[in-house]
C-alpha cells in the first residue's frame, strides 16, 4: 500500500484524478451557411420575415461570425436588408423587434 | 433589353380610382417605351415599418418587366415628380433573381 504522498507524486505527476470523467461540453455544434446548405441562390428583399433572422432586435444586421453565413451570401443579405429598409418593409431603427 | 423589377409605394389617402389611374399611368410609360410586362402585383394597403411623410401605411405595387435601360431613367423621373408616389425601388434582376421571381409567382398563384 502506497501512502497518499506517493500516490500524489505518481506517474501523472500529481494531476488530480477523478473517479468519473468530468462531463464538460467541448464539441459545439458547428455553424453553417444556410444559403449554401439549402441551395438558395438569391436573397429576396421582398420577404422581411425571412430577413428577420439576420438582424438583431434593434434592427441591426448581425455579423457573420454569429450567423455563420458565408461571405458571398453575407454581402447579399446586407444588400437585401438595406433594400427592404428603403421600402419600409423593415425598420432602420427599432427596439424589442423580437 | 434587361430584366427589371420595380416596387413603389402609393400614398394611402388616394381613392381606389386614383390608385388604378396611377398604376395605369406608369404601366403606360413603360409600355410606350417598348417594355414587355411580365407580371404586376398588388400587395394592397400595408403598414410601413416607419413613417414616411407622416403616413404609417401605403399601397404597395410591384412590376416585373423587360425593357431597354434608357426607359428606367424616364420612369424614375416621373416617380420623383409625382406626389402620389412615396417611395420606389427599381432593381435589375440577374439569372438567379429571375428564377426566384418565377418560383415566387407560381407559389403565389397556388395560394391565391
Amino acid at each position: 500500500m502506497s501512502s497518499i504522498e506517493q500516490q500524489a507524486k505518481g506517474k501523472k505527476g500529481g494531476d488530480i484524478r477523478y473517479l468519473t470523467p468530468l462531463n464538460i461540453e467541448t464539441a459545439k455544434t458547428k455553424k453553417y451557411c444556410m444559403f449554401q446548405k439549402s441551395g438558395i441562390k438569391y436573397v429576396d428583399y421582398k420577404d422581411p420575415d425571412f430577413l428577420m433572422r439576420f438582424i438583431n432586435e434593434q434592427g441591426k444586421i448581425l455579423p457573420r461570425r454569429l450567423t455563420g453565413t458565408s461571405l458571398k451570401y453575407q454581402r447579399k443579405v446586407a444588400v437585401a436588408v438595406k433594400r427592404a429598409r428603403h421600402l419600409a418593409l423593415m425598420p432602420y431603427v427599432a427596439d424589442l423587434l423580437k | 433589353m434587361n430584366h427589371y423589377e420595380t416596387v413603389f409605394i402609393l400614398n394611402p389617402v388616394l381613392s381606389e380610382e386614383q390608385i388604378k389611374e396611377t398604376v395605369k399611368k406608369y404601366e403606360d410609360i413603360l409600355v410606350s417605351n417598348g417594355a414587355k410586362m411580365i407580371s404586376k402585383e398588388n400587395w394592397g394597403l400595408k403598414k410601413l415599418a416607419y413613417a414616411i411623410q407622416h403616413k404609417k401605411s401605403g399601397f404597395y405595387h410591384l412590376f416585373e418587366y423587360t425593357v431597354a435601360g434608357d426607359a428606367i431613367n424616364q420612369l424614375e423621373v416621373n416617380f420623383r415628380r409625382d406626389e402620389r408616389i412615396m417611395r420606389y425601388l427599381t432593381v435589375a434582376l440577374d439569372k438567379h433573381a429571375i428564377a426566384w421571381a418565377e418560383k415566387r409567382r407560381k407559389r403565389n398563384q397556388k395560394t391565391a
